[in-house]
């Protein structure tokens, strides 16, 4: 029996609970570090061009193949050009097709999983669409894709925002559908609880019982394949890239310049482990972040 | 007693069973089949019957949280059993439920404000001052500290979170509510507490409830009428004190005589407990005739072709058995 409140005595105003979520966010170690390396990684890749203004695609052949230095901090490649700043000008490709198609990824996804778990009747059909995209062969289709829609992409948003439109509709729309089966697994099982045939007893129509009570509580599994997403599309990014299929070969990308690398990797090795520490950063911290995102969202772990 | 408040007849719930390679349905799980009764305005009638015989199904049925398979309901003047769920969303304020899993029926990413407030978001256009007044008098009302507005369900006791379906039940001022087996998933102590919680907000508000519950002594505590379900049909329906001294349909007997005596001075021998033999039949194949002539211990030839009539033996009194048919 909870003690009676004294009536007439203001009960405290709620505070505002996005402060909560910090409070628990903050807990979590891993994700501040995360959250940092994330941070800074975007800091640098969208300010470095003021800061390092040396022109990635400036070749200088007399200067080419240097080590570490105070005036190619990341060396130089077979053409001289400086490495550092080719890591900032990929960067800002690589991190916008990640995040842009992972974002894409986890729409898509999400609204075929919700509508497919909680409408019975597209259950089946949306579910046979899902396995026919999980069926298709997706590097002969992205080849197909990019045959077709390059020029016409091109044409309307100038050559690097073409490709650029192109590899994150491409990626998007042939990644979403893990997300979507997982979701809407977890649509069924909560389609089942009480509280949705409460809230149904009250006479919430479907449109809010799914932003108020289905989506918020399938945060977590959005979250995960969200963090998993941006590995796989600067992954998916470099492949296309390197069969010549994506950015053109001098425009730089981390997964280019990966791939670039790999001809000299026994002169040297430092070529591919910059631009792999930075793919590989970027995935660890966003997973990290995501995993500190999703403990905080949950009131049940916040505040123990 | 006014008139009735709520009129059920012959009502229906059968789900479909689908099997094979079409997923083709092939039969039907009987869950509540053919029940009528009435709720006076202002009484509460209890519904009891052992694990599995379509008590839960049948108090969700009656607020149309499923599509029903036949019958009539009549809810405060209004017939709701076939019009489409659209529609039902005028007569939602005036039912509501309470569920029988604390745990489950509260949302664990909304606040106790927002849970108490969900029903006040639908079906008002209220200020959120005007709502955040109407929460804490609600609050105020099943014995919760306003302070706790803002927490989370997982950090309540299970009494305390019936209390939040209590609140969110009273939330709109309805005048019939469902408790579906509210105090099944609390410790004993808990129990009485929200008891007698439910009979407070009766007094103050003139509620009717069905109570739904397999706890037969709390169902005398607290209802008026009792209704005994086996297989999805009411077999009696009586008045508290008749049901309980004088029992007439064996099925009633057979659940009375299985309630434990406190005293051991008026505990019973243990011949004169009636233990039925055999399983309760599948409801996707019910027997033919009664439903009770498989397990009864005074069964008849009549009653394994004929299905008896649910009737009015004495006034108020109404049982299926074949056994009463030449009393009157």
């Amino acid at each position: 029996m909870t003690e009676p409140s004294i009536p007439g005595v203001a009960a405290r105003p709620p505070r505002n609970h996005w402060w909560d979520v910090w409070d628990q966010f903050k807990v979590h170690k891993g994700a501040l570090v995360g959250a940092f390396f994330f941070l800074l990684i975007v800091f640098l890749v969208l300010f470095g061009p003021l800061l390092w203004d040396i022109d990635p695609t400036k070749t200088n052949i007399r200067s080419r193949n240097q080590g570490m230095s105070w005036a190619h901090p990341f060396g130089t490649d077979q053409l001289g050009r400086d490495i550092f700043a080719r890591m900032i000008a990929g960067g800002r490709v690589s991190m916008g097709v990640g995040l842009t198609a992972m974002a894409l990824s986890v729409i898509i996804g999400t609204f075929v999983g919700v509508i497919a778990g909680y409408f019975k009747r597209l259950d089946g059909v949306l579910m046979r669409l899902t396995d026919l995209f999980l069926a298709l062969p997706l590097m002969p289709l992205l080849l197909v894709t990019v045959l077709l829609f390059r020029e016409p992409l091109s044409a309307a948003f100038g050559p690097e925002g073409g490709i650029f439109v192109l590899m994150v509709s491409a990626i998007g729309i042939t990644s979403w559908m893990q997300t979507a089966r997982i979701v809407r697994g977890d649509v069924l099982a909560l389609k089942e609880r009480e509280f949705v045939l409460a809230a149904r007893s009250i006479g919430t129509p479907p449109r809010r019982m799914i932003t108020r009570h289905i989506l918020p509580n399938v945060m977590s599994p959005i979250m995960v394949s969200a963090t998993l997403g941006i590995a796989n599309a600067i992954i998916t990014e470099s492949a296309l890239s390197f069969l010549g299929l994506g950015f053109p070969p001098d425009f730089p990308t981390w997964g280019r310049l990966l791939f670039d690398g790999v001809d000299y990797l026994t002169q040297y090795p430092e070529r591919v482990f910059w631009p792999g520490l930075a793919i590989s950063l970027t995935v660890l911290s966003v997973n990290y972040v995501g995993d500190g995102l999703r403990d905080a969202l949950d009131p049940r772990i916040r505040g123990r | 007693m006014s008139a009735a408040l709520v009129q059920v007849r012959d009502l229906k719930m059968h789900f479909p069973i689908y099997a094979g390679l079409f997923r083709r349905q092939v039969g039907s799980v009987k869950a509540v089949d053919g029940v009528s009764f009435d709720i006076m305005a202002g009484e509460t009638l209890g519904l009891v019957g052992e694990s599995g015989c379509g008590k839960s199904t049948c108090g969700r049925a009656v607020l149309r949280l499923y599509d029903i398979t036949g019958g009539s309901i009549t809810i405060d003047g209004r017939e709701i059993g076939h019009v489409p769920q659209s529609a039902l969303m005028g007569m939602r304020p005036t039912m509501q439920m309470v569920f029988q899993d604390p745990q489950a029926s509260l949302n664990p990413r909304m606040t106790v404000a927002a849970i108490i407030g969900e029903p006040l978001d639908e079906h008002t256009d209220w200020s959120k001052a005007q709502k955040l007044d109407r929460i804490y008098e609600l609050m105020d009302q099943v014995g919760l500290n306003r302070q706790f507005a803002h927490r989370y369900p997982h950090a309540f006791s299970g009494g305390q979170r019936q209390r939040i379906g209590i609140a969110r039940a009273l939330a709109l001022k309805p005048k019939f509510i469902v408790c579906d087996e509210p105090i099944a998933a609390l410790d004993v102590s808990i129990q009485a507490q929200v008891v007698n919680l439910l009979e407070t907000l009766q007094d103050e508000l003139g509620l009717t409830y069905l109570f739904i519950s397999h706890d037969l002594s709390m169902v005398r505590h607290i209802a008026d009428r009792v209704a005994v379900m086996y297989l999805g049909q009411v077999v009696e329906l009586a008045p508290r004190e008749a049901l309980y001294h004088n029992p007439l349909h064996p099925y009633t007997q057979a659940l009375l005589s299985a309630v434990p005596e406190p005293d051991p001075a008026r505990a019973q021998t243990p011949q004169s407990r009636i233990i039925l033999r055999g399983d309760v039949p599948s409801p996707a194949d019910p027997p033919k005739g009664c439903n009770f002539c498989t397990r009864c211990p005074q069964v008849m030839a009549r009653c394994k072709t004929e299905a008896p009539i649910f009737r009015e033996v004495t006034p108020g009194r109404f049982v299926a058995c074949h056994l009463y048919e030449t009393v009157n």
